[in-house]
């Protein structure tokens, strides 16, 4: 008898824990499914975020850690619950931003961008992985965050940031944690805080557009916009936990050569800004990128400026090789772009360089001239033809050679090579690389 | 007569790109009558130092829109900008401002 009832415990204790095991698989399995993000090419409202009354178990020891540090304690927790914060630019900023934000709480996480991950992202832009080449960054981003804190909201915008658009996704008055990272170098601000500049502020007039240099012309060191997003997201979290920033009206500029960092006292609030000030007249969203002169994108523009007649397409270029016709291939790239890849015929004088006249590369640019005027025979304007990378400076070194012919060098024939090495990899050498 | 001032040049952002890619410059200021500001400071930098595109440097007669001067790490809003007169050691910053990453 009693061996009887021990064996149905026994046999009880069994299923009960089956039944527990069952539970939880489903609710993972439901948890999972419904982890599968949409991604948003507009704006649509929102549902308030609400505000957690207490920290379950799970929250306690997910945040144990942090909930340590008496700066943040559980009051701090609780105030991150019912944040949401927008990242605008899933790249090699936003990608750590979102990430620290996620893995420490945040609420609800808007992830904004209207790009599509590339081979060339994934050395910064570190949520992307390989296979989510192609894919929306946004979306990328958002899958990579879930992993990591299911319960963080997530909501990937597939859009660009504009006038149309940003009053629906920020409300008035919402403080910017504003970072930027070029080459070696980081810089960041927090505007629009407790009584401090806004972007207007500080930067009244936009600069000219050809100054701003984008991280595919420049460059970057992966870790540099890795460095300056973490920071970003420190502030964000000191902010939205009400510890509070104390980057406001300070421009923190970090030097990667150097392993620096220094931080600068910046104007106050500007009574007479457009936008913040005591008589603003810029009274409702403008476009930002018509007042830029430039798109707020990531993408190299192309100019024109060369008649047709100027310009070949890299198929004439390959039956000028082909048929051996002399010419001179001139390379306008900067050496450390040349010696990830060149032609091997070409002659590398930088566009700066012929700019400036720098006297060693106009005597090299006049001997390869004459040497080619000697060896066509007769009295002709020898070929020259420019190159470069997309197709932008070998215009403008086209112009520049123009005024140099006849005169500091023999009379010429110059022409640009439309597209320039890009355009050749993609339509007559695909083993060409690729950068 | 003023003095000569010896003073700090810092370029960055990319703004050391028109210098050279130098970031220092250790400058010394001759002597001249009146003491030294910074509208005289960027005609010497233009006149003396400045290699390649005044125009990504300067526009009229102060610097170009996007680059921020800081003397002795403020910002020049808070030190008179164009009118503030240089002291011997002073150090003075011209940071082009980074967009995007």
């Amino acid at each position: 008898m009693t061996d009887e009832v021990g064996c149905l415990k026994a046999q009880l204790e069994e299923k009960d824990k089956e039944i527990v095991a069952l539970k939880n698989k489903l609710a993972h399995l439901e948890k999972s499914n419904a982890s599968v993000l949409e991604l948003y090419e507009k704006v649509t409202p929102l549902t308030p975020l609400k505000a957690k009354a207490s920290l379950s178990n799970e929250d306690i020891m997910r945040y144990s850690r942090q909930l340590l540090l008496p700066e943040l304690g559980v009051q701090g927790q609780l105030n991150l619950s019912k944040t949401s914060v927008l990242v605008v630019g899933c790249g090699g900023l936003g990608c750590p931003l979102a990430q620290y934000l996620a893995a420490a709480g945040i609420g609800r996480l808007g992830l904004l961008d209207y790009d599509e991950v590339e081979l060339s992202n994934l050395h910064r832009q570190v949520l992307h992985g390989e296979e989510n080449q192609d894919q929306a960054k946004a979306l990328s981003a958002a899958n990579a965050v879930k992993r990591l804190n299911s319960t963080v909201e997530c909501i990937p915008y597939h859009l660009q940031l504009s006038s149309e658009n940003a009053l629906q996704l920020i409300q008035h008055g919402k403080p910017l944690v504003s970072a930027g990272a070029l080459r070696m170098e980081g810089q960041l601000t927090v505007y629009n805080y407790r009584g401090g500049p806004c972007y207007r502020c500080l930067y009244p007039v936009p600069p000219p557009s050809e100054t701003v240099t984008n991280c595919s012309d420049g460059g970057v060191l992966g870790v540099v916009p890795g460095i300056m997003g973490c920071f970003q997201a420190l502030e964000v979290l000191k902010i939205a936990s009400g510890q509070g920033s104390s980057c406001s009206q300070q421009l923190v500029m970090f030097d990667a050569q150097d392993a620096r960092f220094r931080s600068i006292k910046l104007r106050p609030k500007q009574a007479g800004c457009a936008v913040c000030g005591e008589n603003p007249s810029v009274t409702r969203l403008v476009d930002y990128e018509a007042f830029c002169g430039s798109a707020a994108t990531d993408k190299c523009r192309k100019l024109n400026l060369l008649s047709r007649d100027q310009r070949i397409t890299v198929q004439d270029y390959k039956s000028i090789i082909d048929t051996a016709e002399p010419h001179l291939l001139l390379d306008v790239r900067p050496l450390v772009e040349v010696d990830i890849c060149h032609l091997p015929t070409s002659l590398n004088i930088p566009l700066s360089s012929l700019e400036y006249r720098k006297s060693e590369h106009i005597q090299l640019l006049q001997e390869s001239i004459s040497q080619l005027k000697q060896q066509m025979e007769g009295d002709c304007r020898p070929p020259v033809y420019v190159i470069c990378k997309m197709g932008n400076d070998s215009q403008k070194a086209v112009q520049v050679m123009e005024k140099m012919s006849g005169s500091e060098v023999d009379s010429i024939t110059v022409k640009d090579i439309s597209g320039g090495l890009m355009a050749w990899a993609n339509r007559i050498d695909p083993t060409f690389p690729q950068y | 007569m003023a003095a000569p001032v010896v003073i700090h040049l810092e370029f960055g952002g990319g703004a050391e790109l028109l210098f050279n890619g130098v970031k220092d410059h250790h400058v010394t200021l001759p002597s001249q009558p009146d003491p030294w500001d910074v509208k005289q400071l960027l005609v010497w930098i233009q006149q003396n130092l400045l290699k390649e595109r005044p125009e990504l440097f300067v526009q009229g007669d102060s610097v170009r829109p996007g680059i921020l001067v800081l003397i002795n790490d403020a910002d020049w809003e808070l030190m008179g900008e164009l009118e503030y007169q240089l002291q011997d050691q002073d150090n003075v910053v011209f940071i082009s401002t980074l967009h995007g990453g």
